[in-house]
């Protein structure tokens, strides 16, 4: 399966969403921020960084960069989108998630192993969790703070948009501990976190039993990868 | 373009007798001579501003040059087997294997960061990638070594915030790993803070790329970032009346940095070198043009001519002066050959990035700059950048230093209750200098890029290079400031001791070696004699240990009022690994294995953290340094890891092995249970001298039950001290560290003392 990466002007895990694609099973395809073309991709992956240095807002001058055009429409079809960290700020500008983006709470940029629950796994993206799974995937933002409008927090919430939810400790502040939502049809899924940094043993998170042994994120990829595979079979 | 006129080389000819701001401008009176015999006339106002700039202590080494010379002289042949570049280039390449190479350099950033924290520390870290771009690699991490005033001190929080804050800003934005550092307090650094920053680039042979304008016809290239009137050390000199009064006032002296611009360009420089078409190429730092155009041109087997008004400003009124001393950010220059200057273009053009053809190589074996339409500058490059002044300074054996090595910690008072130690050892671990620094580390991002195998709070960060085979380098810098003031000499080998030590217990067997030297004024007699003992003791210590320094900077003018900073010489080690796959983590993770501890205890407690910390005290002489002993250990620790017979190694050093031990428990919750009698009986010490001396040579290392008796034989082996001195413990809620018979302490309890230190300053 052809996973599509993006690489917009200070995209920063374009790489290591590529691996992560790759140990699970698909091909990952390098796609350009000023193309018209997604090459035939069958899920796209809008990777973490700071994209265009964040000017403006965070993700604000890549939503509207010209392959977006493409993303959108492929994502209104039923493709599906992930957004990572920078991704899903993006993904929020275009408004094919619901909430924005603030600075964390804390002032400053910050990085740990985040304990995230998985609020829904009937998303393209979270099929191969359990329902209510908990999880440890890196965290690593300066504007990571989740808000929306109190109408949007009822709705998401009660559509079971509310996709991952810290555990623990709220590192950023973000309302009721949000850390990813979908789209109402599931196949578009941003987070902050960084699944692509929990893919290979010795690279990833601290988990209870062994230094940097977390492979948490490998599910995410899994999930889009694995269920195409089988579905062509 | 700008109004104002610049001064021409034939108005120079024709008003010999102009009186000229050289003094202001930092150059003496001889320098000024010299220049004006050098070039048979007075210099043009843009010539006297490169040549200020230079030969400026920062640009020309000329205080420090006739020392480092031993670097270069000290070698052995095995020392040049591995080194593919040396001292001289933008940093140092040593040869890791399977075709790749690995690049590092280690410079400061200190007196910016003073002046403007963030934007000075930011800068640092830019400014250190670009010289890593320039060799042909991609940057793959970075580490900082700061060193601040002491931390009750109300201005200490301006400057740490601004710090890490620019830190963080500039590298996560670049997507680069941050994988380790060091942070001490210290009063001495008050009005002084320290900021170097170091990077590592990997590459393939192939791709090594040099700074050399050769080939005549081939085009200067000026790519990045505008040039703006940021970063220019004598701005407010050339914007004086004595220049000219049409241009603009005062601009800053501190470079503002866009991480952003500085991305883009190394993924553009990656992809020019990738296409092939770069000649040669110079990143643009201190003295920006004036720097880029002479040392290119130096390098080559030509001249070099150059067009100012083609280069793209951020504000046109800069006169011809400031843009050939702008210290913008974010610029490269390269030399492409005219056939592939289309291609070239379509590469930036696609990072968007801005570009201007400056000029071309050519024969006339000068440096000739055009500005207006008139020539500016007519120079042979190599006055400006190579044959700079050279200063053999007053040397002077301090006054102070006889009294101060006399002053020994062995008549403080030592605790011998298990109270006390145990009320001491928790002081040590609460201390800024030891406390956990999580408050800074967590504003990096060390997991980017994927590669990470190891980084704070381990003793070495460790990156995989080769995602196939696993190949890899640790790398891992030291300096104490406190033992360098007692014995500059013993100190500098220490920071080498230290460095390779913390390479070495991550598995990885050490290569090679960069330095920070971080001195007060050269003009002091006493500074310069500091200077001078640790040039040579880190010398003669790399020629022991037979590791090359491939490269560093020297940071002279760091004193608060008249007093001179401890002189730290900031050095890093360079160690490479076949797999990652075997890195040795430096705590311990399960219980049940037995701990261990290799090397001998003696009674050195002089310049240590205890005496500083317990008694506020800094006198007699440091602790001994054996390298033979040093390459021994990291011999021995080799072969375990190879073996595999080691779960855990961790170095002693700053607080000896309580230090070592309250990290190991604290770091994943695992307690221990440890005896020091043995260490007592057989080194015949007392128990706070086990637990807080600072002797060399030593490593904790826990080790599986079943892989002991192979794990003794092979210290034995090979005539290695070597105790167990306790096992690791149960982890939990109820982890504890106990030394047995004298206290027990709860994990939570040596965490949260650890914990609070840095919150309760800058929370």
């Amino acid at each position: 399966m052809r996973v599509g990466v993006i690489t917009f002007p200070g995209s920063l895990d374009e790489r290591d969403a590529q691996r992560a694609v790759k140990l699970a099973g698909g091909t990952p395809v390098a796609l350009w921020h000023g193309a018209h073309d997604l090459e035939g991709v069958e899920a796209i992956i809008l990777p973490g960084g700071f994209s265009y240095g964040d000017y403006l807002r965070a993700g604000s001058i890549a939503s509207h960069a010209p392959i977006m055009a493409e993303v959108i429409d492929a994502a209104h079809k039923g493709m599906p989108v992930l957004g990572i960290c920078n991704g899903f700020q993006m993904l929020a500008e275009a408004r094919l998630v619901p909430g924005a983006h603030g600075r964390n709470d804390c002032g400053t940029f910050v990085r740990r192993d985040q304990k995230l629950i998985v609020e829904n796994n009937n998303t393209a993206w979270t099929k191969d969790f359990a329902q209510g799974e908990e999880i440890i995937i890196p965290l690593k933002n300066a504007d990571g703070r989740f808000v929306a409008d109190a109408d949007t927090i009822k709705r998401i919430e009660d559509n079971g948009q509310v996709t991952f939810r810290y555990v623990g400790v709220n590192p950023n502040g973000s309302l009721d501990d949000i850390a990813g939502v979908s789209n109402k049809a599931g196949n578009v899924v941003g987070l902050m976190p960084h699944p692509e940094h929990a893919v290979e043993p010795g690279f990833g998170p601290d988990t209870a039993a062994a230094m940097r042994s977390g492979l948490d994120g490998l599910k995410f990829f899994t999930s889009v990868i694995q269920s195409t595979l089988l579905s062509k079979a | 373009m700008s109004s104002h006129v610049a001064d021409t080389v034939e108005n120079a000819i024709a008003t010999p007798d102009k009186v000229q701001p050289y003094g202001a401008l930092g150059l003496k009176d001889d320098e000024y001579a010299e220049i004006r015999k050098i070039l048979g006339r007075r210099p043009t106002s843009g010539e006297l501003a490169m040549y200020s700039v230079m030969w400026s202590e920062h640009c020309s080494y000329k205080s420090s040059k006739i020392y480092l010379r031993q670097f270069g002289q000290k070698v052995s042949e095995k020392m040049k087997e591995k080194l593919m570049v040396g001292m001289g280039e933008n940093a140092g390449v040593v040869d890791v294997g399977e075709g790749w190479a690995v690049t590092f350099k280690v410079e400061s950033h200190n007196h910016p960061s003073y002046i403007e924290p963030f934007q000075g520390a930011a800068t640092g870290v830019g400014g250190i990638v670009r010289d890593i771009i320039s060799m042909g690699a991609r940057p793959v991490a970075v580490m900082d070594q700061l060193r601040f005033g002491a931390i009750d001190h109300p201005d200490t929080p301006r400057v740490l915030h601004g710090v890490v804050g620019g830190i963080s800003f500039y590298g996560n934005c670049l997507g680069l790993p941050n994988i380790g550092g060091e942070t001490y307090f210290d009063a001495c650094y008050q009005g002084n803070p320290l900021v170097n920053a170091l990077s590592v680039g990997v590459l393939r042979h192939e791709d090594l790329h040099l700074a050399n304008a050769s080939g005549v016809g081939n085009k200067i290239v000026l790519f990045g970032a505008r040039t703006g009137g940021d970063g220019i050390g004598g701005a407010s000199i050339l914007a004086s009346d004595s220049f000219d009064s049409t241009g603009p006032t005062k601009r800053p002296a501190v470079q503002v940095g866009d991480p952003f611009a500085e991305k883009v360009l190394i993924e553009c420089c990656l992809e020019l070198y990738r296409e092939g078409l770069v000649e040669g190429i110079q990143d643009l730092g201190a003295a920006g043009i004036s720097c880029a155009t002479s040392e290119l041109a130096s390098n080559g087997d030509g001249g070099m001519f150059v067009e100012l008004d083609h280069v793209l400003l951020r504000d046109p009124t800069l006169t011809a002066e400031e843009i050939l001393m702008s210290e913008s950010q974010e610029r490269m220059m390269a030399v492409v050959k005219p056939e592939l200057l289309d291609q070239f273009m379509a590469v930036v053009n696609k990072w968007d990035v801005e570009t201007s053809v400056l000029g071309e190589v050519t024969d006339t074996g000068r440096l000739i700059i055009h500005h207006g339409g008139e020539e500016i500058v007519n120079v042979d490059p190599r006055t400006v950048a190579i044959d700079g002044p050279v200063y053999e300074r007053p040397v002077a054996y301090p006054t102070w230093i006889d009294a101060l090595q006399a002053d020994s910690a062995d008549k403080l008072a030592r605790p011998t209750s298990g109270a006390e130690l145990k009320d001491q050892f928790l002081t040590l671990v609460a201390s800024p200098n030891l406390a956990d620094k999580s408050l800074i580390t967590t504003q990096y991002d060390y997991f980017v890029m994927g590669n990470t195998a190891l980084s704070f709070p381990d003793d070495a960060g460790m990156i995989r290079v080769d995602e196939e085979s696993g190949l890899g380098f640790a790398i891992a810098t030291d300096a104490n400031g406190r033992y360098c003031q007692l014995d500059p000499y013993q100190g500098a080998r220490l920071a080498l001791a230290e460095a390779y030590r913390n390479v070495a217990v991550s598995g990885a067997v050490p290569a090679a070696v960069t330095d920070c030297l971080n001195f007060g004024s050269p003009e002091n007699p006493e500074v310069m004699w500091q200077f001078k003992q640790a040039v040579a003791g880190l010398a003669d210590g790399c020629l022991e240990l037979e590791i090359p320094v491939t490269g560093g900077n020297v940071s002279f003018y760091n004193q608060t009022g008249d007093a001179p900073i401890h002189p730290t010489p900031v050095v890093g080690v360079l160690g490479v690994i076949d797999d990652v796959a075997r890195r040795i983590p430096s705590a311990w993770q399960d219980e049940g294995n037995n701990i261990y501890l290799l090397g001998f205890t003696r009674t050195e407690l002089d310049g240590s953290a205890w005496a500083g910390t317990i008694h506020n005290h800094l006198g007699g002489v440091p602790p001994v340094v054996d390298l033979n002993q040093e390459k021994e250990l990291a011999d021995l620790l080799q072969g375990a890891a190879i073996e595999s017979l080691i779960l855990s190694a961790h170095d002693l050093s700053d607080g000896g092995l309580g230090q070592a031990l309250a990290e190991s428990v604290s770091r994943f919750g695992v307690g221990a249970r440890i005896w020091l009698d043995e260490i007592i009986e057989r080194d015949g010490v007392d128990a706070a001298t086990a637990l807080f001396s600072e002797s060399t040579g030593r490593v904790i290392v826990s080790v599986p039950r079943e892989d002991d008796v192979r794990f003794v034989g092979l210290c034995e082996a090979r005539n290695y001290p070597v105790l167990r001195i306790g096992v690791t413990d149960q982890g939990g809620a109820d982890a504890k560290l106990d030394v047995q018979g004298l206290f027990e302490v709860s994990v939570d309890e040596i965490r949260q003392r650890s914990n609070e230190t840095l919150p309760k300053y800058f929370g």
